[in-house]
């Protein structure tokens, strides 16, 4: 049941009505009953594994909580008789059996991920090697995988770690453990949510208010108009040149750059407005995922603004823990006394940037062009780390320029292009095509003249169609730069006035019935980010 | 906290640390920098940082950093 499709606008109004009349106490059992229902609908065969992740993801954070209380009571009676050291030494110990009970989780719930997701490329580049060296080539299983698997996944493992740090509370009852898991606005393209933020909501009473329903409303419909007006429509053009990549090199490849971009800004940033505006209309918050991306001026900026909650579960995750291990601070201290100060300090932090940036790559597919994707980024944000001073320089040698509109406008413009030129590795799904086909843009002069000579209008959509996406893209410009402007969102401030909150939803919802998935020669596709 | 400010104005020579409240919050120092810094502080102050006190309270001001140093030197 995808979020694009009537069977999840019953399903959704049939859960929001349900979820206001029952007892408060019992809102929280509609959500859950709701999510597995919802989970079901994708699949039945989905259903084992997170409910498998569930529950020894249950067991794992309660005995790490009794390991924990038991630590603090033994403390409590023997404070007498243990000195700092030996109170020290006690807690070294529990604690290192907490992150074996820890690391028991881990296993079992990344080795179900890593099995489902990354045998069969795991495979085919064994089958790769034997195919150089000689040898019988290994058959390869054709595994289900679970839709959303990687987004509950690591929201589990952050709820295991977080309590493992003592960040948050074990759930003590599993069925609560099992609606964090499972709440189905976020299950299959996130937000990756903290269990300390999101936990109490799910269970806390909730009011039907106007002030929590309307803006919800207004931000779900302003999701779908991003999804089924701008990303889908645009999809037709980018399919269109994909198809040939012997017909459509040169200016078609940088039009796919800029088309893509808009493509997966609308596809993903309305698949979380969808999601975060069903949250708001139940009174629970969930958490943003995005804040304005393309005004970015650097890839580390970016990377601060895109999948905010991806890139923190990473940063919090997996670069900190494995920057500080010991083993990376011995590297250090031995790169420094080898290699020099600059150099040794640096080692830490580089390794585990490559690190996590490979593994971000990893999460997104199983396959080499997210891997090199991930790369990449990495490169681009370490090149500009080393670049600083000489930004700094810049800054300074050339104050009015450097903090004029006309260089942010052109910083933004190029965080744009750079990224955008990266991503196309997710559209054409093969690294040496990507490669090829970026440098056509420097010497198809054939894929150029084609183009110029109105080519884009051979791409499956009419100038009609053109001008609709071109609306659109001016809509989200004008939306996001309103919404960072003035202390409340557009959309509250839209609610405080009825007339203008039910004409906004009035023409939205019309103008996706009009230009949308709904109207003729249109076709309502997954989120993007449904496949990751 | 002379060995401190030392360590950080380092990492970013035109911040006044002494007085900046807001090093996390107001992105002067990030993931990468932070890292950096724990390296030298687990070297120069003999203390471990543990990930779990990665948080933005601790590594906001040059005051909070030496807070937290202590604290895990006094448990």
């Amino acid at each position: 049941m995808s979020f694009a499709s009537i069977s999840f606008i019953i399903f959704l109004g049939a859960t929001l009505l349900l979820y206001y009349l029952v007892p408060k106490r019992a809102q929280w059992w509609v959500l859950l009953a709701a999510s597995y229902i919802f989970y079901f609908a994708a699949g039945s065969w989905y259903l084992p594994f997170i409910v498998f992740t569930t529950l020894s993801s249950y067991a794992i954070a309660r005995l790490m909580a009794n390991n924990s209380r038991r630590e603090s009571a033994y403390i409590a009676e023997n404070r007498e008789n243990m000195d700092k050291d030996a109170r020290k030494a006690y807690k070294a110990g529990q604690k290192k059996k907490r992150f074996h009970i820890l690391l028991v989780g881990i296993v079992l719930n990344f080795g179900i991920l890593a099995v489902l997701k990354y045998t069969g490329f795991a495979l085919h580049n064994v089958n790769a090697l034997i195919g150089v060296f000689g040898g019988v080539k290994l058959g390869i299983p054709s595994l289900i995988l679970p839709l959303g698997i990687s987004f509950y996944t690591f929201q589990t493992m952050g709820y295991l770690i977080d309590v493992y740090r003592g960040k948050t509370e074990a759930e003590k009852n599993p069925f609560r453990l099992a609606l964090f898991v499972s709440f189905f606005p976020q299950l299959v393209q996130g937000p990756i949510s903290r269990h300390s933020d999101l936990a109490s909501q799910l269970y806390a009473p909730h009011k039907a208010e106007w002030g929590n329903i309307v803006p919800g409303m207004i931000r779900i419909c302003w999701g779908f108009f991003k999804k089924l007006v701008v990303a889908d429509t645009v999809m037709i053009v980018i399919k269109e040149i994909i198809s040939d990549t012997g017909k459509y090199g040169g200016a078609y490849v940088l039009f796919l750059i800029i088309a893509y971009s808009v493509e997966i800004y609308a596809d993903f940033t309305g698949g979380i407005d969808i999601t975060i505006g069903i949250g708001e209309a139940m009174g629970i918050k969930i958490a943003e995922n995005f804040n304005r991306p393309f005004a970015s001026t650097s890839t580390k900026e970016y990377w601060n603004r895109w999948h905010i909650t991806m890139g923190s579960w990473f940063t919090d995750y997996i670069f900190y823990p494995l920057s500080i291990t010991k083993s990376m601070q011995k590297l250090s201290k031995w790169s420094r006394a080898h290699l020099g100060n600059a150099v040794g300090k640096r080692v830490p932090v580089y390794t585990a940037t490559i690190i996590t940036w490979f593994l971000t790559g990893l999460w997104h597919g199983a396959s080499w062009n997210f891997i090199v994707w991930g790369l990449l980024n990495c490169l681009v944000i370490l090149i500009s780390q080393e670049c600083q001073p000489l930004y700094n320089k810049l800054n300074k040698r050339f104050p009015r320029l450097t903090k004029s509109a006309f260089w942010t406008l052109y910083l933004r413009a190029q965080t744009f292009m750079l990224m955008g030129t990266i991503r196309i590795l997710d559209v054409y799904r093969n690294v040496p095509v990507t490669f090829k086909m970026l440098g056509s843009i420097f010497y198809d002069g054939r894929g150029w003249q084609s183009f110029l000579s109105g080519g884009m209008l051979s791409l499956g959509l009419d100038i009609s169609a053109f001008i609709v996406v071109a609306v659109g893209i001016l809509l989200m410009l004008a939306v996001s730069e309103i919404s960072s402007r003035g202390d409340r969102p557009l959309k509250n401030r839209l609610a405080d006035k009825p007339l203008a909150a039910f004409g906004c939803m009035a023409v939205l919802i019309f103008a996706i019935l009009i230009f949308g998935s709904y109207g003729i020669g249109f076709d309502a596709s997954q989120f993007i980010y449904t496949q990751f | 906290m002379e060995k401190l400010i030392e360590i950080l104005t380092d990492l970013h020579p035109d911040v006044d640390f002494a007085t900046e409240e807001g090093l996390v919050d107001n992105g002067i120092l990030d993931s990468l920098d932070i890292v950096t810094l724990i390296t030298e502080i687990n070297d120069k102050f003999d203390v471990s940082i543990p990930a779990e006190e990665i948080i933005p309270e601790n590594f906001n001001s040059a005051a909070a950093l030496m807070a937290l140093i202590e604290r895990l030197d006094e448990e």
